[in-house]
């Protein structure tokens, strides 16, 4: 019972925040309730036991990427306002892809709550005595080793990719070179000078 | 908690870990009290003052005296301010400082919650407290608390990344995320911490573990906002960073839970590197003392170790900061993983 109040509790959490994002009228809570529409998914995730896919959510989203968006948002003065005012104009075809998804999402709940296809849905159920990471990490690094690398690498050409397109060698600016400043010596760097009083350096 | 419910019912199971809870609340809550008046003491100390000493003998009241003085004022929220975040944060920051604790395990089975994911969920909890800076900064609605909240959130999330794969190291080392486990697997010694671990991996691994603590000890500084890092605050820039705005009980949650974030890094240190509750060595005399003594000792002994940095060292300035945990720790600990995890896999092979 306390189980069914935990999810009934988390899921409409879920929803209310999902929902405030697109209505609240300052960004910088549209994000905030989109953490916390995070934050609600991630108590589900515990729900089901899968508590790894909940810590990794709340690390990756909430705690790396919501960040970001929270800075980007922070800092550009978007006028949101004018943004809105399209709202009608663009709200049949909005409109038309919420519906489209709402059929898919009511066709994948249906496979779910039908007891006989459900286990087919599950493709590698946990087996027994094994603890949820151990059983991830078997399926990710025996059976999908080549898959799960890949995507690896398709991150890391990604992050290459940004770190290329943003990459600029701005001229004349001074660089702390910290290998420079230990390799220095007494030698190069002072130089005593004598110099005789009344005349200056000349 | 699922024992207690055994033991005493659904509803007396409830009351019992909820006093569970309040009582290792309260127990944190006066140990940060006297932290910081060790935190004051040292600090003057070494710049070779008395510090607080007026308030009960040797200042020992004086972190209750600063706390009645807080509560006591008025809480001012300036006009510009979001209302609702600018109260949030300091509250977001006070409660995710506590609810990490409740991972932490201070004996053989004196833990609140004994997690599977633990380190992980002390991870996530920890990578949440950047939301109370970043929140008050911003609802401050002021340029310097904005500016401070900035830096601030930019520092966390580098440090994260070097924190992070220092812990992925020390969980490849112990082959689990429990934290009770990574403790009960470093008895019998010092020489069996993490931060030595000769009886697990062959010895060069101390080469990679020490490193490791340092660098650990190094991104706990930088993570909880201390000197030499803490630019968020930087008082000669920016005033005082994002708690500019704040003042009476906010400013001292913002304070509690900044100062229990630190605490809780000596306390992960403790576990993850130095053996937890265990005595050094496993000899009469020392093993007479309760574990829970030796755990407190240790956190001490981090504790200290972070006070002495704030007083000895100065400010680092913001790109050498970032250089620093981009360019030299995030190498040196993704190397490190790599390496710990051949270590592994060769004395398994081996053994």
């Amino acid at each position: 019972m306390l189980q069914a109040a935990a999810f009934y509790v988390l899921s409409a959490v879920a929803i209310l925040s999902a929902f405030m994002v697109v209505s609240a009228r300052n960004p910088v809570r549209s994000v905030l309730f989109l953490i916390l529409a995070f934050f609600s998914a991630a108590g589900l995730f515990v729900l089901l036991g899968a508590e790894f896919l909940a810590m990794i959510l709340v690390i990756v989203y909430v705690g790396a990427v919501a960040v970001l968006f929270l800075f980007v948002v922070m800092m550009l003065d978007i006028d949101f306002a004018a943004l809105r005012q399209g709202f009608l104009s663009y709200l049949p075809l909005g409109g038309l892809v919420a519906l489209i998804m709402a059929i898919e999402l009511a066709m994948i709940g249906s496979l779910w709550v039908s007891a006989e296809t459900a286990q087919f849905a599950l493709r590698s159920p946990t087996p027994e005595g094994v603890s949820n990471i151990e059983a991830l990490g078997a399926i990710l690094y025996d059976d999908y080793v080549l898959f799960f690398q890949l995507a690896g690498l398709v991150l890391l050409v990604a992050m290459v990719g940004a770190i290329v397109l943003t990459l600029r060698h701005r001229q004349g600016t001074k660089r702390q070179d910290v290998g420079r400043q230990v390799r220095r010596t007494r030698e190069e760097s002072v130089e005593v000078v004598d110099i005789k009083s009344g005349e200056g350096i000349g | 908690m699922n024992d207690f419910v055994t033991e005493f019912g659904p509803v007396g199971g409830a009351l019992m870990s909820v006093a569970q809870i309040l009582g290792f609340m309260v127990v944190l809550l006066v140990s940060l009290a006297f932290l910081l008046l060790l935190d004051r003491k040292v600090w003057a100390a070494v710049q070779l003052r008395k510090g607080p000493n007026v308030v009960g003998p040797f200042g020992m009241l004086q972190s209750f005296a600063d706390f009645g003085k807080f509560v006591l004022k008025e809480i001012i929220v300036p006009a510009g301010a979001d209302r609702p975040l600018f109260l949030l944060a300091p509250l977001m920051t006070f409660v995710l400082a506590f609810i990490s604790w409740a991972v932490i395990p201070v004996a053989p089975g004196w833990v609140i919650a004994d997690l599977n994911v633990g380190i992980l969920y002390v991870f996530a909890i920890s990578s949440l407290g950047v939301y109370g800076i970043i929140i008050g900064g911003w609802a401050s609605n002021s340029k310097y608390p904005f500016l401070g909240s900035l830096r601030s959130a930019a520092q966390m999330v580098s440090y994260e990344v070097s924190i992070g794969f220092v812990i992925v190291a020390i969980l490849v080392m112990a082959g689990t995320l429990n934290l009770s486990e990574i403790v009960e697997a470093q008895g019998g010694g010092f020489w069996n911490w993490h931060v030595l671990s000769l009886d697990m991996l062959p010895w060069p691994a101390v080469l990679i573990t020490i490193p490791m603590f340092v660098i650990f000890f190094v991104s706990a500084l930088a993570e909880t906002n201390r000197p030499p890092f803490d630019l968020p605050e930087a008082e000669s820039e920016l005033v005082a960073g994002y708690q500019v705005e704040y003042s009476s009980t906010p400013y001292l949650l913002f304070m509690i839970g900044e100062y229990l974030n630190i605490v809780l890094m000596c306390a992960l240190m403790t576990v993850l590197f130095l053996g937890g509750w265990h005595a050094p060595i496993d000899v009469p005399p020392l093993t007479w003392v309760p574990p829970v003594i030796w755990f407190a000792l240790k956190v001490f002994l981090m504790f200290f170790m972070i006070a002495m940095v704030k007083a000895l060292v100065p400010r680092y300035r913001y790109d050498q900061l970032m250089r620093l945990g981009w360019k030299v720790f995030l190498p040196t600990s993704l190397a490190a993983v790599a390496l710990m995890a051949g270590f592994v896999v060769y004395s398994n092979a081996g053994a």
